[in-house]
């Protein structure tokens, strides 16, 4: 054999092999990026198991992973990117996009065991949840770690707090403690009417006569549109109109049903969810059938714990009934993003990818999840569906008060004594929300009012006299939007109110478009300065209205604008 | 399209197609709408998000986005009303207020600065600037600077929708959202395979050529004076580009919109130029020292070049070089020289060399390196075809249904191609892998179907998926009859291969073969790619018959979206193939050996011609061995690096008599020279080059050649007047031109279409008319116009795995090395990323030898052992070994082993027996 050797160590004595190379680096000792190891695959497989895996899953099988590790290792992602067969980059985008996942890098410490979240959106922000964030910093509890979060939806309970998945209402230090103490993490499940109660009580009698014959659909669709029923998630869309919009799309068709209840101050969904849910999903079958939905995917927000797991407990029981043989019910669990609360980025989310909202034109009816015409609904919405067939569309439709039509459930909090959804005729006025809340809080003088949460802009008090309904408020640059109310005070700066709302605004953009990601983030800036640039908001206000993608950056500047169109004292 | 709509822009009714956009019809009416996320180039989704391009829509509540908002009839815009044109100023005041002050900024020629200019926005911001992320320079030739970046996805969309590298992510939320890398790694630290699809597409400098940064600063220093269209030096796929030049010197490469690359390059395309500008180049010609040895163990480092050679004048050179060769032919007879030209010069120079060595030595003992990648798929192309070109370009694979694609790794050595492949995954094609090693790196994640074979067991693995095709009915019985003979006689061989037989053989399950052996015959559009895992075998004209059969039986050729197509290697092997740099064929595969084709170019040549085939490039290294030929010329081939069992190669290059180089490097094989040529690099040429798709294109001088170096056809044309040859080309079109009048390939070429077309596809087939992309739609050129099937046997890898070598050693190529590296490791950003020699193992293998990544191994054959430093790599299958050919610290050719295929005359680079150890014990062994 010829044993001319040549490599790095030629010849064994030392002499350079001769190449063209700089021979400056070194190379790689593994292909380029990151080295995937066995044992993370093993483990992400023992969590999701052994496939085929489903691309519009991702999102569940991340939170498979962070309920398991309390965290998203990358190591897990790595493996998670491999048996998906999709880029690492795509994983970690939709990972890092969605507040409820904590991912760690390589050599970073995982989050503590339990994860304290303090509500720090306007109404617990008014019952002193800053400090009570400071209080429990300084409590420095072992093993856990406390973080803001954006509207729990308790409103009502203010200041509220989560400990793990435990709600807890008018949180105090004590209380928070005493959890943590007893290591009480689990979601406390409230008593609801089951699905047994609410069939005794006539429950699903609508539904089954849709679905043996006995109504028509379009006679149900007419029963809608003739009780007025709007959209309740906040845009006020006519929903019969829409069932027949979706119906004309050609098929396959889907469903999906809103119920990212996220708008700051609203709290209605929750209620009916936990209440009385079976009324919420006979209302949500009947839409299916009247569309033809061959899938109905239910996003629920991750807030709501309690209500994931009584899906989860209440559907099976629904299709062991035999009442959704003509759909299939998928159950996706948001992630913390309160953008997908805007239809078209909810869509992204149950496909799986991060809550971008999408262009429109298309539609949604026309191309929705997977591109197919979907039907988007709100809970409450659905919620009143099996009662308008029932009752009738005239009932439905007398229901309503100066002008409007129909029952409408008002979130309404902040300074008044009981706070509460008042559920009550639409076009009900601030005034008269305030009354049936029992008045004012104690030592508060009413001030103004948020009519549509954080995005409908704010009003002063000798504007409550306006109907809160649709189409109303336009004129004075705010909206009703998915009526939750919040009553502020003479004890509040609207300037401060104004932060809060466009600090929620800057944590919540999507960051997809130049005037919501930059202007939310200047505005606050802004907004931060002892004295306002009115200038340069306005000008701010008016690029984010025009030039935003969705909803979110055309609205996020209402509540400034209000303040200096209404409360220019504050600003002095 | 006919449903034409019509609507208002700016007070004006326009037309318009219902796919169109506003900013699209504003464009073609004269408008150019500010844009920065929106890229109206190939493949660019609009994404709408910067919002730069806001118009207003009359009766709508907001703003639209001009780039992706479709034109619908009846509406009106207004593209300049003052709300409109507020909002794309704030948009750009949001923006300048986060970029580096102007005066700083890493590019001022950048989209965004120049619109900034154009729209007469100030440089600075009312507004208060957000948090600035600091440089990523971890990457050898991209710098991050993610101060610049705004948020506009171009990067996502180039690395992701483009050219489906995967690698560019937009992560985190709001006004945290950032590009990231993988899971946010550096730059240099993720999988980025440095297409620089990004750089290209980013608007703001964000994302740039590092070479064109000061270091510290991250300033553009760096400004072009002049740009030239031209094509890419590299692989087959010839992406067109466009070059930018100051002060005679490359500063960067763009993609450009050519019928092969729609503006995408790869790495070795975009970051790979400056080997041109290496001190090792060649500058003046060099004569080698009368008392300089020959050896073929020899190595000449830069410090010792002075000791073997001399600088010479061209003059004394040429002389030298000529009278060499002449000498040897006036004593020995024109059978004693040969020529080995290149695959890498132009069409023209291919032509003269062969016409050279024909014409003035009488002898047809002339051949390139295609004989060492597609010489087998040739072989059994033109056996049934009689065309040894591929049937259709790989951007068919837009219309196909299923690709096969087989021993290939177009991921790393077509990478554009490759980029069409993954994009018609995308689309819904399925797309079948099958190769011994694994292709993670690669296309894997878009494969419906990974065949990990044993390597060196094609046909056993394509007979069982023929014997499907006969046996479950999914032949095109109608195809058959019309377009083909021999079916037969495959029938009754395929007969007894069936899957289940052969899963023990190639290891691929029954099923399986079974299952893609389906979906191959039964989907409307399929079609085939390969590379050299097909052809570099002792079988590798039978595996090449084998997939000729697939398509012929199942009519899966001739129409869109079918075909064959070998991925040809270099970037005009083709055209060189094309022009007779082969020892059996004149130009266009005519063979040497008919009499009316001889007396054909004896006519136009005025000279007796050799009736017999010429040696090729391995048989021509054993004739020197036997003293048969004794004097060389070589221009632009390296086989001291090429050849199989290279210290075999290197002896006898040292045992010639007289040995002319010509090359811009002192490659390994110039060390044994006796006449060392200067010549120019492709960027200081200008010719036409022909890619693996048939596209004859045009590639221009960029630069000037270094020093003394000359064009390489005025070196050919002056050895040949020397040898008494009456060659008087005034300019390298008449080269051309004599092409055309001997290739009826070339009909209706002219050297002014490619030069105006800057790319033509042959067959052309009227004066004036398109190329012909698909070809064999009703006939093929043989004589009775049928293809011929042809069935094989299976035959075993010459050197099977034993106990004392048990382990299969396979070479290769990397992304970033292009053959046998005389260039590409002279080529700075190239030499970074892959600057070692490496073997890949096994993670497993190396786990239970006790190896650890990056250690050093030995790697020995029957032929020679290598040292060289391990990677760990899934890749490589357990049981084989993969070495890369590109480095010459340790040439992986010292291992290969030269038996060649019967038909082709290719060797078995893909297959050896071998063993590893570590190296520090065999060190201590030795001792």
């Amino acid at each position: 054999m010829n044993d001319m050797s040549v490599g790095p160590k030629n010849n064994g004595n030392g002499e350079r092999a001769i190449h063209p190379g700089e021979g400056r680096r070194n190379a790689l000792t593994h292909p380029k990026g990151r080295v995937l190891a066995e044992a993370e695959l093993a483990s992400v497989k023992a969590l999701i198991g052994e496939g085929p895996y489903e691309r519009p899953l991702l999102i569940e099988y991340l939170h498979l992973i962070q309920d398991a590790e309390r965290c998203l290792p990358v190591g897990h992602l790595h493996a998670l990117a491999e048996l998906m067969r999709i880029p690492m980059a795509e994983v970690f985008e939709v990972a890092t996009f969605y507040a409820h996942f904590d991912v760690v890098g390589d050599g970073e410490p995982r989050p503590a065991k339990i994860t304290i979240r303090v509500c720090d959106s306007l109404s617990c922000m008014l019952a002193g949840s800053e400090a009570l964030l400071l209080a429990l910093e300084t409590e420095k509890m072992a093993d856990v770690r406390i973080v803001r979060a954006p509207c729990l939806g308790a409103c009502d309970k203010a200041p509220a707090v989560e400990v793990g998945h435990h709600n807890v209402a008018h949180a105090t230090v004590a209380t928070v403690k005493a959890l943590v103490a007893a290591n009480e993490t689990d979601a406390v499940i409230p008593d609801y009417r089951k699905l047994q109660a609410y069939e005794a009580d006539g429950g699903y009698a609508m539904l089954r006569q849709c679905l043996d014959g006995t109504r028509k659909v379009d006679d149900v669709i007419a029963a809608l549109s003739d009780g007025g029923l709007r959209g309740l998630g906040g845009a006020g869309f006519p929903t019969g109109r829409k069932w027949g919009l979706v119906r004309q799309a050609k098929g396959p068709r889907l469903m999906a049903v809103n119920g990212d209840e996220g708008e700051p101050g609203t709290f209605k969904d929750r209620k009916y969810l936990e209440t009385n849910p079976h009324q919420f999903l006979e209302g949500m079958l009947i839409a299916a059938w009247a569309v033809e939905a061959t899938d109905v995917f239910i996003y629920m927000r991750d807030e709501y714990p309690a209500v994931l797991e009584i899906l989860a407990y209440e559907i099976p029981k629904l299709e062991q009934a035999g009442l959704a043989k003509h759909t299939k019910i998928h159950v996706r669990r948001g992630a913390g993003a309160y953008i997908c609360g805007e239809e078209s980025a909810m869509i992204e989310s149950i496909e799986g990818k991060r809550g971008l909202p999408r262009h429109r034109p298309p539609y949604v009816a026309q191309v929705g999840i997977f591109n197919q015409p979907t039907l988007v609904n709100n809970v409450e919405t659905l919620y009143w569906v099996p009662q308008i067939l029932e009752k009738g569309a005239a009932w439905f439709a007398g229901l309503g008060t100066n002008g409007a039509k129909g029952m409408r459930s008002y979130s309404v909090s902040g300074r008044v004594k009981n706070p509460a959804v008042v559920l009550t005729a639409a076009g009900t006025t601030a005034a008269e929300l305030i009354a049936h809340c029992g008045g004012m809080a104690d030592g508060h003088t009413f001030k103004g009012y948020l009519p549509g949460g954080a995005s409908g802009g704010i009003l002063p008090a000798n504007m409550a006299d306006i109907p809160l309904d649709f189409g109303q408020l336009e004129k004075h640059g705010c909206f009703v939007g998915s009526h939750a109310v919040v009553i502020l005070s003479d004890k509040d700066d609207m300037k401060d109110v104004a932060l809060n709302l466009m600090r929620f605004f800057e944590d919540e953009s999507c960051g997809q478009c130049t005037p919501c990601r930059n202007g939310t983030e200047k505005a606050v800036k802004l907004m931060t300065a002892k004295t306002w640039d009115k200038d340069l908001l306005s000008d701010l206000a008016q690029v984010m209205r025009d030039a935003s993608i969705c909803g979110l950056g055309q609205a996020a500047s209402n509540p400034l604008a209000s303040v200096i169109k209404f409360f220019p004292e504050d600003l002095a | 399209m006919t449903d034409k709509i019509t609507f208002e822009l700016d007070g004006h009714q326009v037309e318009a197609t219902p796919d169109e956009t506003i900013w699209q019809v504003a464009q073609r009416h004269g408008t150019t709408i500010p844009h920065l996320c929106y890229n109206p180039a190939p493949g660019y989704r609009a994404d709408g998000n910067c919002r730069a391009c806001m118009v207003e829509v009359e009766g709508e509540r907001v703003l639209a986005a001009s780039c992706q908002r479709k034109c619908t009839p009846g509406m009106k815009v207004k593209t300049a009303s003052e709300r409109a044109k507020k909002s794309r100023d704030m948009v750009f005041e949001l923006l300048v207020a986060d970029q580096p002050a102007k005066s700083d900024c890493h590019d001022p020629n950048s989209k965004f600065w120049t619109w900034v200019g154009n729209m007469g926005v100030a440089t600075t911001s009312r507004y208060p600037a957000a948090h600035k992320s600091a440089p990523d320079v971890s990457h050898a030739a991209i710098a991050v600077n993610l101060d610049a970046c705004i948020n506009c996805g171009l990067c996502v969309r180039a690395c992701r929708e483009v050219q489906s590298n995967d690698v560019i992510g937009m992560a985190f939320r709001g006004h945290n959202s950032k590009v990231i890398f993988d899971f946010d790694a550096e730059m240099g630290n993720s999988t980025c395979v440095a297409c620089g699809e990004c750089v290209q597409a980013c608007p703001t400098g964000a994302l740039m050529e590092s070479a064109l940064l000061d270091k510290t600063t991250q300033k553009r220093v760096a400004f072009e004076t002049s740009s030239v269209d031209t094509i890419c030096p590299y692989c087959g796929v010839g992406c067109q580009t466009t070059v930018h030049v100051a002060d005679d010197k490359v500063l960067y490469v763009d993609g450009r919109d050519g019928p092969a690359n729609n503006n995408r390059l790869c790495v070795k395309g975009r970051f790979g130029f400056d080997y041109i500008h290496h001190p090792d180049r060649l500058t003046k010609p060099l004569i080698r020292r009368a008392d300089a040895p020959k050896s073929g163990t020899m190595q000449i480092s830069r410090e010792n070049v002075d000791k073997v050679f001399r600088e010479a004048t061209w003059e004394e050179a040429l002389d030298v070089a000529a009278r060499g060769l002449k000498t040897i032919a006036d004593r020995d007879g024109g059978k004693a020289i040969a020529g080995f030209g290149s695959a890498k010069g132009s069409n023209e120079e291919a032509y003269l060399f062969q016409k050279f060595i024909r014409q003035g030595f009488k002898t047809n003992n002339v051949d390139h390196c295609t004989r060492l990648c597609h010489a087998s798929s040739v072989a059994a192309l033109m056996e049934g075809l009689n065309s040894g070109a591929v049937s259709a370009p790989f951007t068919a694979a837009k219309d196909s249904d299923c690709i096969i694609v087989i021993g290939a790794r177009p991921a790393e050595n077509h990478p554009v191609a490759a980029t069409y492949l993954k994009a018609a995954a995308k689309r819904g094609a399925k797309l079948i892998v099958m190769d011994p090693r694994g292709q993670n790196q690669g296309i894997a994640r878009y494969a419906s179907h990974i065949l990990n074979f044993k390597p060196g067991r094609d046909v056993a693995l394509l007979n069982a998926m023929l014997h499907v095709i006969v046996e479950e009915g999914l032949t095109d019985i109608q195809y058959l009859q019309a377009h083909t003979d021999g079916f037969e006689a495959l029938k009754a061989k395929v007969a007894g291969f069936s899957p289940e037989k052969m899963e023990a053989v190639c290891g691929v399950p029954a099923a399986t073969i079974r299952e893609v052996a389906r979906l191959y015959a039964r989907s409307e559009r399929s079609i085939i790619f390969w590379g050299m895992g097909v052809s570099q075998h002792v079988h590798g004209t039978d595996n090449s018959r084998c997939l000729i059969a697939l398509a012929l039986s199942t009519g899966q050729i001739g129409r869109p979206g079918t075909g064959l197509h070998p991925l040809r290697g270099q970037n005009n092997v083709q055209g060189a193939s094309d022009a007779g740099l082969i020892p059996m064929v004149y130009p266009d595969y005519r063979s040497v050996e008919d009499p009316a084709v001889r007396a054909e170019y004896e006519a136009l040549w005025k000279t007796e011609l050799d009736p017999k085939r010429g040696l090729t490039v391995i048989e021509i290294m054993h004739a020197i061995h036997h003293d048969e030929i004794k004097g060389c010329y070589i221009m632009g081939e390296n086989p001291a690096m090429s050849d199989p069992d290279v210290q075999h190669a290197r002896a006898a290059l040292a045992h010639l008599e007289h040995l002319v180089v010509q090359d811009i490097f002192l490659t390994e094989t110039a060390w044994h020279a006796d006449v060392v040529l200067p010549a120019s690099a492709h960027a200081e040429k200008l010719g036409t080059f022909s890619n693996t798709n048939r596209q004859v294109q045009m590639g221009r001088p960029v630069v000037n050649p270094p020093g003394d170096a000359r064009q390489d056809w005025l070196i050919i044309q002056d050895l040949a007047q020397r040898i008494g040859l009456d060659w008087n080309y005034p300019h390298v079109s008449h080269v051309f031109a004599e092409m055309v009048s001997v290739m009826p390939s070339l009909r209706h070429f002219t050297w002014d279409r490619i030069d105006s077309e800057d790319s033509l596809t042959y067959p052309v087939e009227h004066e004036g008319g398109q190329g012909s992309e698909i070809i064999f739609a009703n006939t093929f050129p043989t004589k009775s116009g049928r293809a011929k099937i042809v069935p094989v046997d299976l035959v075993a890898p010459n050197e099977l795995p034993d106990a004392e070598f048990p382990l299969v050693l396979t070479t290769g190529r990397l992304l970033e090395h292009w053959h046998t590296g005389s260039m590409t490791r002279r080529a700075s950003k190239l030499d970074a990323l892959e600057p070692e020699a490496i073997v890949g193992l096994n993670p497993r293998e190396m786990e239970r030898a006790g190896i650890a990544p990056g250690e050093l191994v030995t790697v020995t054959t029957r032929r020679g052992t290598l040292t060289l430093k391990t990677r760990s790599d899934r890749d490589v299958s357990p049981g084989m070994v993969f070495i890369p050919f590109a480095f010459a610290e340790a040439p992986a050719n010292v291992l290969t082993n030269p038996q060649v295929d019967p038909f082709g005359k290719i060797p078995e680079f893909k297959f050896c027996a071998c063993k590893v150890e570590k190296a520090a014990a065999s060190l201590v062994a030795a001792e």
